[in-house]
């Protein structure tokens, strides 16, 4: 399996200097489901926002290391922020619906990038929602607004509306933490769909749900890569104690 | 097509930073344009003659202490009357009313602060003189308490918007934790509600004051415009003469670049630094809130 | 042992019964107010009355030109006002962030929100009247009145503004918008209610206003309606001024319409803004 992201000893900070990672090296692989967890704090979020330079509207820097993406550093100011953040979309722990309807959310992104025909735009939107396995519970009422939808059935839809853009690489940053057990499956099972095509980099909100999903699996502790290994054997066997008792729930 | 957007973007956003900034090139402008016509003033009549107490500029007396006291007796006795019911009002809104009576109350009292100032003042002329004349028995209804009375009536909304807000603002938890420990609702307000609101509510009567001073129209058309120094008790149910009233009713005859002309704009130049120092100083009164807007409109 | 708990309650009562009065007494007047001017002026209100020119030195006729007069200003003042203080807003709102510039930008709302209306009036004369030799105008006037608004059009327009979900910014960004893109598409369509609130409260304000354009801009009689900018014109406010101080005989009954008519439009403004104020609430999808 090839790399599709590079990460070279990166370090962020805040603002006021306090470090939120520490030297990270980490390769993510294509076409595979990465898992990024950890307690809290541990940096995972911050990473996540790394790699579509959306930390660039907060205080968090990049110190110091860089993220090869296809092979090209994305935090070299001369990148192309807009471009990056269509190949790599994001889904947030809330859903975040846009005061669109469902139709306006999905074709936002594309309308954004200049694409004004009808019939693409359709396309779009029909293809997206059903790789997000939400095309039949919504196709009769895709002018309804969005916010009108259930909790989980918004996830989907913003997991959908990321897909519209065609990226190549999703990042999830704990996209079932508010969900019930019935949707947070049908979105687990809709990425292990998608992994086929794309890149994709979960942060899960239990370590259940990282051991259900993981291809490959990164333990993030306070700033710092501790252990990083293929999901089988990261979780039956892992190297690292800290990441052993985590696992097992020592600590949390 | 990223480029045209690159570019269309660029200059937008340089339009609106130049918007941004243009709230400060206005009040300099303003201050600019008052110092200008009205330091003169000091240089034609001497400061002490513009200190002294008669106003009288057709025989070239500009003394501007009778203006500055009916200002304030005048401020004062709206700030009396504003400040108590003000407040009352907004506890009685944040506090005590039922929610269907503060869906009533909240736009009648945004009703109020809507009402032309030339309304009131026309109001005060026909109806609200001429009783307070009978029921005083004074020799006439146009006296400083007929301005405070309206005054009051101007300033009203403006306490009790920024105070409802500040009351508003406090968090539940506070007067939760009163009724907890056996409190009433009542005691709740005045030793819990209040006082943890105290910033807000004073900040409500800084700017209800500000309000009154600034006041021109109603002054101008009830007060009776005599110019007379208001510092006796009896000075309040005889006619006085504000400083904006002074500048309204005299401007439109002086003739430009005259000594009475620079006078009136160093009158002007008082008002705003007066006006400067009360909102300065209520706003430095440390007090976030959300509606910050409806303030300033009201 | 005090007993404390019956004079706890009573004094409960007595206060809140205190407070309900100051209330009613508060907001009582207002209601007086409107009714006793619409019973007073309701009979003197007629299509010649809203409709023709005065005669006779004001004392009889209509009032037309004030309320055209009234109109143009009110325009006059939403054009110069409006988008700079949109813009404004939005610069305070989405670009802006805490530094003693911007704090300094902030100082100067507030105190252009409290200088006296007729302060405003000298800077007028100064500036637009005087120096930029504008003359009496409706121009200086609308100019005038404009930067008076401008504070409250952009307190009311950062707070709408401010009042939409960060949220809705950040997924904006995360699937490739630029910050005014994501402004234009999202931010201001969702505050634009709040915003036209705020606008209309402004002007209404404006309108109603004497003092900014008695140097500036009023006149007392003009024999037809104001042909250019340059013109000066009657008001509403104005008017109703002069007919009440300034004119002998002038006929009660003109003067109470005068002013029933100035303040049904005044109270239309604020009934629009408050209705699409509610609606706005109402539809929210956030």
């Amino acid at each position: 399996m090839v790399d599709k992201i590079t990460i070279e000893n990166l370090s962020v900070q805040y603002a006021d200097g306090t470090e939120s990672l520490r030297d990270i090296s980490l390769g993510i692989a294509e076409k595979a489901i990465s898992v990024l967890f950890g307690p809290a704090g541990g940096g995972k979020s911050t990473l996540l926002r790394c790699l579509n330079r959306l930390n660039d509207l907060t205080e968090v820097k990049a110190a110091a290391g860089q993220i090869l993406i296809d092979g090209q550093n994305i935090l070299d100011p001369q990148v192309d922020v807009i471009a990056l953040r269509r190949k790599v979309g994001m889904v947030f722990a809330r859903p975040v619906v846009l005061p669109l309807s469902i139709r306006g959310n999905l074709t936002y992104g594309l309308e954004l990038a200049g694409e004004k025909r009808r019939t693409k735009l359709d396309e779009a939107v029909e293809r997206s929602l059903k790789l997000a396995a939400i095309w039949d519970e919504v196709k009769d009422r895709l002018d309804d607004p969005a916010i009108a939808l259930s909790g989980g059935q918004q996830q989907r839809i913003c997991l959908a509306r990321v897909l519209a853009l065609q990226p190549e690489i999703i990042l999830l940053d704990e996209p079932t933490s508010g969900l019930d057990p019935i949707s947070t499956g049908k979105v687990e099972a809709a990425l292990q769909e998608l992994k086929k095509e794309y890149t994709i980099i979960l942060v899960p909100h239990s370590v259940q749900q990282a051991g259900r999903t993981a291809d490959y699996a990164a333990f993030f502790l306070q700033g710092e890569l501790v252990e990083y290994g293929e999901g089988k054997t990261l979780f039956t066997a892992p190297k690292e104690k800290q990441t052993e008792d985590y696992i097992t729930g020592r600590f949390g | 097509m990223e480029k045209s957007l690159n570019w269309y973007e660029f200059v937008i956003t340089r339009l609106i930073k130049a918007s941004g900034y243009s709230a400060i090139l206005f009040v300099a402008l303003i201050f600019f344009f008052l110092v200008r016509e009205g330091v003169p003033a000091l240089l034609e009549a001497n400061l002490g003659s513009l200190l002294n107490t008669r106003w009288y500029p057709i025989e070239e007396h500009y003394g501007i202490l009778p203006l500055i006291t009916g200002s304030l007796i005048v401020t004062m006795g709206a700030t009396l009357i504003a400040v108590p019911f003000g407040i009352g009002t907004a506890i009685y809104i944040s506090e005590i009313a039922p929610r269907w009576m503060r869906e009533i109350l909240k736009p009648l009292v945004e009703l109020l602060g809507g009402l032309p100032s030339v309304v009131l003042g026309f109001l005060g002329i026909l109806v609200l003189s001429p009783y307070l004349r009978v029921l005083l028995d004074l020799p006439t209804g146009l006296t400083a308490f007929t301005g405070s009375l309206l005054l009051g009536g101007i300033a009203v909304p403006t306490v009790v918007s920024v105070a409802e807000d500040a009351l508003d603002a406090v968090p539940r938890a506070y007067r939760e934790g009163a009724w907890a420990l056996g409190a009433t609702r009542w005691q709740t307000i005045w030793r819990v509600t209040l006082p943890a609101a105290r910033s807000g509510v004073l900040t409500a009567v800084m700017l209800g004051i500000g309000r009154a001073i600034g006041e021109t129209m109603t002054v101008m058309m009830v007060t009776g415009n005599a110019p007379v120094l208001a510092i006796k008790l009896g000075s309040l149910f005889a006619p006085v003469r504000t400083m904006t009233a002074t500048i309204a009713a005299e401007m439109g005859e002086v003739a430009s670049g005259s000594t009475h002309y620079h006078v009136l704009f160093f009158i002007g130049m008082v008002l705003f630094l007066i006006s400067l120092g009360v909102n300065v100083a209520a706003s430095s009164v440390v007090f976030r809130t959300k509606k910050r807007a409806e303030r300033i409109l009201s | 042992m005090k007993r404390v708990l019956p004079n706890r309650h009573l004094t409960e009562r007595i206060g809140f019964t205190a407070i309900t009065l100051m209330a009613i007494l508060t907001v009582l007047p207002i209601v007086a107010v409107v009714i006793y001017i619409l019973f007073q002026g309701l009979p003197a209100i007629s299509l010649g009355f809203l409709a023709g020119f005065p005669h006779d030195g004001m004392r009889a006729g209509g009032i037309l030109p004030a309320i055209i007069g009234t109109i143009y200003l009110t325009i006059g003042t939403a054009i110069f006002s409006v988008p700079l203080g949109i813009a404004a807003a939005i610069y305070l709102s989405e670009y802006a962030s805490d530094t003693p510039l911007t704090r300094t930008i902030r100082i100067a709302i507030i105190n252009l929100a409290g200088i006296p209306s007729v302060v405003y009036g000298l800077f007028g004369l100064g500036l637009f009247v005087i120096f930029l030799n504008f003359g009496t105008s409706i121009l200086a006037a609308s100019l005038t009145l404009s930067i008076m608004t401008l504070p409250v059009i952009i307190s009311t327009a950062e707070e709408s503004l401010r009042s939409v979900p960060q949220a809705f910014r950040t997924v904006s960004i995360s699937l490739g918008a630029t910050r005014w893109q994501t402004i234009r598409r999202i931010v201001l369509k969702e505050a634009l209610p709040g915003i036209l609130t705020g606008v209309i409260l402004g002007l209404e304000r404006a309108a109603g206003e004497t003092a900014p354009i008695l140097f500036t801009g009023a006149a007392f009689f003009l024999p037809r309606l104001p042909q250019s900018p340059f013109d000066a014109t009657m008001a509403l406010p104005y008017h109703l001024f002069v007919i009440s101080t300034q004119v002998p005989e002038m006929p009660i009954q003109i003067q109470y319409g005068t002013a029933l008519v100035l303040l049904v439009f005044v109270l239309t403004m604020n009934l629009i803004a408050t209705v699409i104020r509610s609606r706005a609430r109402a539809k929210r999808q956030w």
